[in-house]
């Protein structure tokens, strides 16, 4: 039960089904910024073979009230199916996609190849100059990867946000209800 | 899918959009429209022409078309339709969207818009309706496909009436409304909308729980809002089973007015910022508070930290959001309010307990030494009008004459009155701009009222100010002869501002004079209305008694004590227990903590 006493803040991650229509992310995106939640990040794609249905998730924090009055928020949105807080429903699994780049000569190509191999992140691009690296991960193994790379020629980081998913057979599907 | 979507492709299309929208109206059950024409709408405008069975309300404002619509809409339970123009024809309706919104009133509102191969091209009467309007809505549309509009529009009204019931914009371009579309039934009841599903049957658990601390209460009270007009008449009828079988003291919020029948003794006035003394207590020294389709709105609640401190509360609402959402509650119920109250009735038969009898008259005892305290008095004497006489003198003489009355009010200490002095026995008599405080709400609606009603009195009772914010409507009065009365309490001040002016600001009374009025009585008869004045106390009977008499629209200018304060009065920032009473009754003037001063 929600306590208005209670200042902790906490993160959520919440997954969202929603029908694939026009203004839908608008309205969730306003729902946010409208009544002041945080949005940490948000991705979103169709998820179903008939592109109808697309899954939002959303990196949020706040106290759980506020995480409660979220949840209840979008779940009131016409367009949505279905909301899940992955957080709280048990283990789940986070990624996040980064296109990094890297720019430098000498040594600091060395060094990077060496951490990138650290870090499972892959070459996907290379010149005499530069490379850009893919990698996934949760966002602090990409955040540890760009603050190594500051130093040796960090330029451009482009990065997904974060997709969810939950652990085991437990699903929320990618249908809807209907 | 009906038959008639089915075959929609293979046979040929014989309506424009336009009529498409009209039949769709009609299969809903639309009586009338409120609106006013321009280009984008001409081709529904051409369709209203041609047939007989919905009747358009030419208003003189798009915001009092939503307000017309929320008056009908409150007084009979049926979902309002206004129509309007792109561009300015949106953006004008806007304010009356948000009211309809924040006081969950089931409003359809059509929109024209720009051919679909010009939007965004800042073609002629362009705006981004969908985008403006999607905080202002419960939910909107852009039809950009032939095909949807009918489904859309069946599907605009089942989202404005259920679940927790607000407005709907359907956004229709030019060349959707011109061209052959296809028409489609409305889904049956039974075949549920893909995403939007509320719910309404509450979980028996739940109310177990519930009844269960209601059986062992030892002060309890039932806290009635909007959601129980809402649910429709029987829930009210269901309320008042239910509170007295219970025998526990109902107090109603202002938009919850005549869910319980107000010269019932278990009824003990509204609560809030000014609301009774007795209710205010009642919810601060509960032990037991069940909250049915109420939102422990600010006004109602105070300071948050001071709320009904001691109390276990339960609270059963339509929308999940609703709950936890200011007030921690222990037995969320979410549901219908009418269902909710059919099972709790059921429920507490059922549970062997037996209330604490013993306990409940020990809490009427001090309910009953709270309510001696008669915090509504006031004193009448000499000629100056007391605002509270006239609204009460109204309220007895609609009474004594026993005809059909609905009161629809402007924003403002009039409004407060309003509210404490005249009583509501049923539902769906009362309407007020209550979460959006909409000055220029009262004189639309009561036209509304007046349409849906044709033979009722239907009385706006408007402060000065407010009412020159849709003085046009005066026009839609003469035009279509809807006699009703705006019962003006002219205090010649923004009183509302005035008070709080005088109670917050050190009495500097910035911009708060209603300089330069216009001579109500001449005006009134300048829109084809009669006008009448009373500026002393002995010509009040006769001129609210005249004033209702008349069969056609009155403007009445009573010239009221212009320093006249609304009490009791919850000071912004303090608790229920923190009232400040009228003058010649103890509890003087609270400081105001500039942490108060900031909330309005
Ligand atoms: C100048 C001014 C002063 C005011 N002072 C006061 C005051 O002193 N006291 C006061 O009470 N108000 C006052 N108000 C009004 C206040 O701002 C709120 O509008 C009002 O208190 C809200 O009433 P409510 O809680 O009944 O909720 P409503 O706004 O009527 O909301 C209804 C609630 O019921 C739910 N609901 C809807 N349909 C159903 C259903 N079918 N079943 C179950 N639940 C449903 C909704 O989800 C919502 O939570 C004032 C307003 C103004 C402009
Ligand atoms: C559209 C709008 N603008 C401003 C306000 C702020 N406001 C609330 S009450 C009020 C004064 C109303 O004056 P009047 O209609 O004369 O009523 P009184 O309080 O004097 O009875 C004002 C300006 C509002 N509620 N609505
Ligand atoms: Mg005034």
């Amino acid at each position: 039960m929600p306590d208005p006493t209670d200042n902790n803040m906490r993160a959520a991650t919440i997954a969202v089904l929603v029908e694939n229509e026009a203004g839908v992310l608008a309205r969730v995106i306003g729902l946010f910024s409208g009544r002041g939640y945080n949005i940490d990040s948000l991705t979103v794609a169709p998820v179903d073979e008939t592109g109808r249905i697309s899954r939002i998730t959303i990196v949020t924090s706040g106290t759980e009230m506020v995480i409660e009055q979220i949840k209840a928020q979008l779940d009131r949105l016409v367009p949505v199916h279905k909301v899940s807080d992955l957080t709280l429903e048990g283990p789940h699994l986070v990624r996040e996609l980064a296109l990094i780049k890297v720019v430098g000569k000498g040594d600091n190509r060395v060094e990077a190849l060496r951490l990138a191999d650290a870090f499972r992140a892959r070459v996907v691009d290379a010149t005499t100059e530069s490379f850009v690296f893919e990698m996934t991960g949760n966002a602090d193994k990409i955040d540890a990867f760009c603050a190594l790379m500051r130093p040796i020629g960090l330029a451009e980081v482009s990065r997904t946000g974060a997709v969810a998913i939950a652990r085991g057979v437990s699903s929320i599907g990618s249908f809807g209800e209907g | 899918m009906s038959a008639t979507s089915q075959h929609a492709d293979a046979t040929p299309l014989t309506m424009s959009g336009a009529e498409v929208v009209l039949r769709a109206l009609k299969e809903q059950g639309v009586e009338v429209i409120f609106g006013y024409p321009g280009g984008a709408v001409l081709p529904i405008y051409d369709a209203i022409f041609q047939q007989n069975a919905i009747r358009h309300i030419l208003v003189r404002h798009e915001q009092a078309a939503v307000h017309a619509a929320e008056g009908y809409a409150r007084s009979t339970g049926k979902v309002g339709v206004v129509l309007v123009t792109s561009g300015p024809g949106a953006t004008n309706a806007v304010t009356g969207l948000v009211d309809a919104l924040m006081d969950s009133i089931p409003v359809v509102c059509l929109t024209g818009q720009v051919p679909t191969h010009l939007i965004g091209n800042d073609a002629f009467q362009e705006a981004d309706t969908t985008g403006i309007t999607r905080p202002a809505t419960k939910h909107n549309y852009l039809v950009k496909k032939s095909g949807d509009l009918a489904r859309v529009v069946h599907e605009a009204f089942h989202v404005a009436r259920s679940g927790r019931p607000g407005p709907v914009v359907i956004d229709l371009p030019k060349d959707i409304l011109i061209n052959k579309a296809p028409y489609t039934e409305a889904p049956p009841p039974e075949q549920p909308h893909r995403s939007y599903r509320p719910q309404t049957e509450p979980d028996m658990a739940q109310i177990r729980k519930a009844v269960a601390l209601l059986k062992a209460a030892k002060k309890p009270v039932v806290y009635a809002g909007g959601g129980v007009i809402n649910a429709g008449p029987e829930a009210s009828a269901l309320l008042t089973q239910f509170v007295r079988m219970t025998g526990f003291p109902c107090t109603n919020t202002l938009m919850g007015l005549g869910a319980y029948p107000s010269s019932d003794p278990q009824f003990i006035g509204m609560l809030g910022m000014h609301g009774t003394y007795e209710a205010n207590l009642v919810m601060h020294g509960c032990d037991v508070m069940l909250n049915i389709g109420a939102r422990f709105d600010d006004r109602v609640t105070g300071k948050l930290t001071h709320f009904s401190p001691g109390s276990k509360k339960i609270h059963a609402d339509i929308d999940p959001s609703s709950i936890n959402k200011n007030v921690k509650v222990d037995v969320p119920i979410v549901g219908d309010a009418g269902r909710v109250l059919a099972a709790l009735i059921a429920a507490w038969k059922d549970d062997p307990a037996p209330p604490d009898r013993e306990a409940l008259a020990a809490w009427w005892r001090q309910i009953d030494a709270w309510r001696a305290k008669d915090c509504l008095h006031y004193v009448q004497s000499g000629s100056i009008i007391k605002p509270q006489h006239a609204v009460k003198r109204l309220y007895e003489i609609t009474r004594e004459l026993g005809r059909e009355t609905f009161v629809t009010t402007e924003v403002g200490q009039h409004q407060m009155w309003a509210a404490q002095y005249f009583g509501f026995e049923k539902p769906n008599r009362w309407m007020t701009s209550g979460g959006l405080g909409t000055m220029g709400y009262g004189l639309p609606a009561a036209m509304g009222v007046q349409i849906a009603h044709p033979d009722a009195l239907v009385i706006d009772i408007a402060g000065e100010a407010s009412i020159l914010m849709n003085i046009q409507e005066m026009g839609t009065l003469a035009q279509y002869r809807l006699p009703v009365k705006v019962f003006i309490l002219n205090n010649e001040y923004m009183g509302m501002v005035r008070q709080w002016q005088e109670l917050l600001h050190g009495g500097r009374y910035s911009e708060s004079y209603s300089a330069a009025l216009p001579d109500f009585v001449k005006l009134a008869e300048s829109f084809h209305a009669v006008g009448m004045r009373a500026t002393s106390a002995d010509d009040l009977d006769r001129v609210i008694r005249e004033m209702i008499a008349i069969d056609k629209p009155v403007i009445a200018d009573i010239c009221v004590d212009q320093k006249e304060n609304c009490f009791p009065m919850i000071p912004s920032g303090a608790a229920h227990n923190e009232m400040i009473l009228g003058p010649g009754q103890e509890g003087g003037v609270a400081g105001v903590t500039d942490e108060g001063k900031v909330l309005v």
